[in-house]
């Protein structure tokens, strides 16, 4: 019986990946606090792990070659979304520092949580290893 | 590991800001300095900020996971397009026992708004002060990914 890594680990380790991305894109929000028309960008979370899952494993089964697969089709900014401006500015620009903020730092906080089951999984596997 | 790339994402957004308080420096010492024309007086200078779009050393498009992610970025930073002068009034005063009148007896002061200019300062020394924050988080989870099945 072999381990299998994608198995055992689960979502967390894409999840943490995306975590990370997210990261880089409200970092980039953030460095354009002051650009004239820059509107602010933010990914949808859950839509885009349930991609990552359906990569993974459980794809929608295609029977003819001319049925559109749902895996792979990710990429060159399509799945980044426009934030809904609260209050922009005169100059075109949509970054809410705040809200940023906010966002970033509980994405840092979702990130140390994907990392914790991650590591616990690690664990599970290190001690199944060594049998104690 | 897109979180090293939040490091030059932050860098460029401190660097675009320490220019911008540069300029807030410079507009501020210069807001007295007199001239006996409009030409050489010196007008308020602001930085242009503008995305940068384009990473030089961009993945190629793989199949993979992480380089699916990758392409996915709404931009790689912040930088200064240029720095423009500002074509506002100067403001002209009559002051004919001033060393640097003209014939008429006028001195041109710069159109330096010295308020505005240390609400500027404010917000550019946040925003530096953010961007200082954003990096110190991502490397938090950096170290913490470093010690990963430990």
């Amino acid at each position: 019986m072999a381990i299998n890594f994608e198995a055992a680990l689960g979502i967390h380790d894409q999840a943490l990946a995306l975590r990370s991305q997210r990261a880089e894109v409200l970092a980039n929000n953030i460095a354009n606090a002051d650009t004239p028309g820059y509107q602010s960008r933010d990914m949808d979370f859950g839509d885009l792990l349930a991609q990552a899952k359906g990569q993974q494993g459980v794809a929608i089964q295609r029977t003819n070659a001319r049925h559109i697969s749902t895996a792979g089709e990710m990429g060159l900014g399509s799945d980044l979304k426009y934030r809904t401006p609260m209050q922009p500015s005169i100059d075109g620009n949509t970054v809410d520092m705040q809200i940023e903020q906010a966002e970033y730092t509980e994405n840092a906080l979702a990130f140390q949580s994907s990392f914790t089951f991650l590591n616990s999984k690690f664990r599970g596997l290190m001690s199944a290893i060594r049998g104690e | 590991m897109s979180l090293g790339n939040i490091f030059d994402l932050a860098g460029t957004g401190m660097s675009a800001q320490s220019i911008r308080l540069n300029t807030v420096a410079s507009n501020i010492a210069n807001a007295e300095s007199v001239s006996s024309s409009t030409g050489e007086t010196y007008r308020a200078r602001h930085p242009v900020f503008s995305v940068i779009r384009d990473q030089v050393n961009q993945d190629a498009f793989g199949s993979g996971f992480g380089n699916d992610f990758n392409s996915m970025s709404a931009g790689y930073g912040v930088k200064v397009d240029g720095i423009v002068e500002s074509q506002g009034e100067l403001r002209q005063k009559y002051q004919p026992d001033h060393p640097a009148a003209d014939a008429e007896g006028y001195v041109y002061y710069p159109n330096v708004d010295v308020v505005s200019e240390m609400a500027d300062m404010i917000s550019a020394s946040r925003a530096y002060q953010t961007n200082v924050e954003i990096m110190n988080t991502a490397k938090q989870m950096m170290q913490k990914v470093l010690t990963l099945g430990q």
